[in-house]
């Protein structure tokens, strides 16, 4: 069924008004652009660059991990002096590789690379608005995002090394810059460039949220919205309410370290000597920190699982199972993801019984991941089931929650905790269902909405292999590490085979460097497929997944104001697939009901007559049917 | 085509939507409020820590509070100004409110002179001394910050770019000043009974 063709009534200038011809230099179309789509294409570029720096930092640490006993002399060009005289990694440097890999993998590349360039680009063009609220805001949010990953990526070159005090740089050892070489310059320059990127995000999100709340199309109630567009708002929401507490916590941060306050830093000796501090606590900063933090968790995930919906539903050939449920299950993630921040510091010395509220709390959200869970294979069973590769990665999203939700259900418990904090038991659930769950919703996202963004398609056999290797990768990577933190490895840790307790794992961590790698390198196959299709691949059709949702209905490539003629209207919710009696398996919801009379249900032939009332049916009823 | 816009009420709704800009700046405002309810929340957990403050508040944040009380007064009096087209008044009081915020800025300043006086100093004392420092300054870049969206907007009055049929801007400064106006209320509230 093809889409409503544009008016034939000339006379709506005013809202055609971005049809003219923007002549437009290569800096504003391509730099300081402010058309929402370039800004998602900026964001999606830089996250993929941070994405393969992020990923090639952890390389070196797997290979240390990997094979301790191996030169790493060939490593000289690259790393220089961080390669210490007897041909190993220096420690200080492993630190800061564990850390930057984590900073690098958390903020730049699944929040700013995944929601920065999603929420760019489908926001306006799924609610059917010309651009976002303000472009000139969501200018300066890529630009500070730029600005910061500058700054982190500067901080990898600076001869105290990067930060190295873990991804959640807790005091004292961040509050104190002479502590050890990773909490000198390069903390400085962590501190600075985070404190800019929550700048950058926080001008995103409250962009999307202004423009999902005000600037949706005629007929696009709440209760039509597609999934993808749900999650991307609350993940603005959650942004919102999180990102001011951790500039807080920063900000408090710096002041002790560069103004010699006491918030977080108590009596300390450093080298025999007492410092001035008196009276701060450290357990304060992980208070403020997890507040933030565990909301980011679900700011990485939210929009992984809102792409998913979409590509499942989509790729099923049927209606999500339980839509409302899934906005159900969105919401209560979103509001428990508020107060189950201590389940981070469960061994930190809180109260027993603190801890069990926690506990309590945490444990209800395997009730909404569950509703989200079920629902996907609902959806799945039983469809026309579509393969391809942005299915397969949405496919692949869903196992990798629920194999890394699992382990969740353990690690929050708090008495269970005791025993696997600071394990590689912790490694492999939060990768799995964080990080790799994320990664896999966010190459589902780039394989699926590719042709919207470069009007061409990407390589489906790549496609296919990039995802097999990723997919069997991934679990190789990270299934062996269960067992490992399982019999109480610790992480962080930079030499272990001093230990006699743990010197039976050789054999278990060398396989997983080699599957690391092998991960690790099949992205490559990923990163030829991106660019090449970008100029080289099959020229896209306007609409190629047979999809419903109204980004499908702008032209291939769509231009500055996104569709030529009016905005679309939108008459039905987006996931008419397969709906019986239709023509074809899926009806785009700019077809009214007036269109559809033979699989329309009682209570939608009801809405007929209210839609005669209104100018799209008019001009579709002057028109021929465009319905093929 | 107009006849037929009258019309849509039955079918389609258009979405229930308000002024894009003047939500961005209620989006900014829960922000900002949540960064102080991060610092006001990390005062209590210091506090609870045992770490206690023995003097007294300066006495010139009373003065100071009035002060900014009165600048809400005549922001919204501006307002009012502005939207009845009365642009002269309008001119006047947003004058006032600029200058009553540049004098609320000096006490604070001046009050942090009188910590020092009572030996409460930023740095070296324990962190609910330093509270007592951060407080007020983060709000006071803010106020700077309000100053000059207020000092844009009394420039655009006087360009006639402001007035009763284009209140956007001055509404949202409104809306703006009002909030930090409530929200350095709530932190010397916070202070009075938290010190």
């Amino acid at each position: 069924m093809a889409t409503i063709q544009s008016h034939s009534s000339h006379d709506a200038h005013a809202d055609l008004h971005e049809e003219h011809a923007h002549h437009e230099s290569f800096i504003t179309k391509y730099i300081f652009t402010t058309d929402h789509k370039m800004i998602a294409k900026q964001f999606l570029v830089t996250g993929l660059l941070w994405a393969f720096v992020g990923g090639l930092l952890s390389m070196f640490f797997r290979l240390q991990l990997g094979f301790p006993e191996m030169s790493q002399e060939w490593l000289r060009p690259l790393l220089g002096d961080w390669i210490n005289s007897s041909g190993k990694i220096d420690p200080n440097f492993y630190l800061a590789l564990v850390t930057m890999h984590g900073t690098i993998m958390v903020f730049f590349v699944l929040t700013a690379g995944l929601s920065g360039t999603f929420s760019n680009f489908l926001i306006p063009l799924q609610i059917g608005a010309r651009d976002m609220a303000s472009g000139f805001m969501n200018m300066l949010s890529y630009w500070f995002f730029f600005l910061s990953s500058v700054i982190m990526f500067c901080s990898l070159f600076v001869e105290t090394g990067p930060a190295g005090v873990g991804w959640t740089v807790y005091p004292p050892l961040s509050a104190l810059e002479e502590s050890i070489p990773g909490a000198a310059l390069g903390m400085t320059l962590w501190l600075t460039s985070m404190s800019l990127f929550i700048i950058s995000q926080l001008l995103g999100g409250v962009n999307y949220i202004a423009t999902v709340i005000n600037m949706r199309t005629r007929g696009l109630s709440f209760a039509k919205l597609p999934l993808t567009i749900w999650a991307f708002f609350l993940t603005a929401v959650l942004g919102l309410l999180a990102f001011p507490v951790l500039f807080a916590a920063a900000l408090l941060l710096i002041f002790d370290r560069s103004f010699g306050t006491s918030f977080y830093l108590s009596e300390i000796y450093l080298n025999g000597e007492a410092l001035p501090h008196v009276g701060g606590s450290p357990l304060l900063y992980q208070h403020l920190f997890w507040f933030l933090g565990h909301p980011e968790v679900y700011i990485v995930l939210l929009p992984a699982l809102g792409i998913t919906s979409e590509i499942i539903a989509t790729n099923s050939r049927k209606p999500i199972f339980g839509y409302r449920a899934m906005i159900g299950s969105l919401l209560g993630i979103s509001v428990l993801s508020f107060v189950v921040w201590a389940h981070h510091m469960f061994v930190s010395g809180m109260s027993p019984f603190l801890g069990s509220v926690f506990m309590f709390l945490t444990l209800i959200i395997a009730v909404p991941s569950g509703v989200k869970v079920f629902n996907y294979l609902t959806t799945l069973w039983r469809g026309n089931i579509v393969f391809t590769p942005a299915m397969l990665f949405s496919i692949g999203l869903v196992s990798l929650f629920i194999s890394g939700g699992i382990t969740g259900i353990f690690l929050g418990n708090s008495a269970i905790d005791v025993y696997l904090h600071d394990t590689y038991f912790v490694v492999a659930h939060f990768h799995l269902v964080m990080g790799a769950a994320s990664f896999f919703g966010m190459m589902a996202g780039v394989y699926h909405w590719f042709p919207k963004m470069f009007g061409r398609m990407m390589d489906n056999k790549l496609g296919y292999l990039h995802f097999w290797l990723t997919f069997v990768g991934v679990y190789m990577v990270f299934f062996p590490l269960h067992y490992i933190g399982i019999a109480g490895f610790p992480r962080h840790y930079y030499t272990w085979t001093n230990f006699e307790a743990f010197s039976g794992f050789t054999d278990l961590h060398a396989f997983v460097t080699v599957a690391a790698l092998i991960t690790f390198s099949s992205q490559l196959i990923f990163a030829f497929n991106f660019f090449y299709s970008m100029w080289f691949g099959r020229r896209a059709t306007a609409n190629p997944w047979r999809s419903n949702t109204l980004e499908w209905t702008t032209p291939v490539e769509p231009g500055h104001g996104n569709w030529p003629g009016e905005i679309p209207t939108v008459y039905r919710w987006p996931y008419d697939y397969s709906k019986p009696g239709a023509i074809e398996d899926y009806i785009p919801q700019n077809i009214p009901y007036s269109m559809t009379p033979g699989s329309n249900l009682p209570h939608e032939n009801e809405l007929v007559d209210r839609e005669k009332d209104d100018d799209a049916i008019i001009i579709d009823e002057s028109e021929t049917d465009t319905t093929k | 085509m107009q006849n037929i816009n009258l019309a849509h009420v039955e079918g389609p709704q258009q979405t229930l939507t308000m002024h894009p800009k003047k939500f961005v700046v209620w989006l900014f405002i829960v922000a900002i409020f949540m960064m102080f309810a991060g610092w006001t929340s990390a005062f209590l957990v210091a506090r609870s820590e045992g770490d206690i403050l023995n003097n007294e508040l300066p006495q010139l944040f009373t003065i100071t509070t009035v002060i900014l009380l009165i600048s809400s007064i005549t922001m919204h009096l501006a307002k009012r100004a502005v939207r009845q087209d009365n642009l002269a008044a309008g001119r006047l009081l947003l004058g006032l409110t600029l200058v009553l915020g540049t004098a609320f800025l000096v006490g604070q300043w001046m009050s942090f002179g009188q910590l020092v006086a009572q030996d409460i100093y930023f740095v070296g004392g324990s962190a609910i001394q330093s509270f007592l420092y951060v407080l007020p300054f983060m709000h006071g870049l803010h106020i700077i910050a309000g100053l000059i969206f207020v000092g844009i907007v009394l420039f655009r009055i006087y360009r006639y770019q402001v007035h009763g049929r284009n209140m956007a801007s001055i509404e949202m400064c409104a809306t703006f000043w009002h909030f930090l106006d409530g929200l350095w209320l709530y932190l010397f509230l916070f202070l009075t009974l938290n010190a």
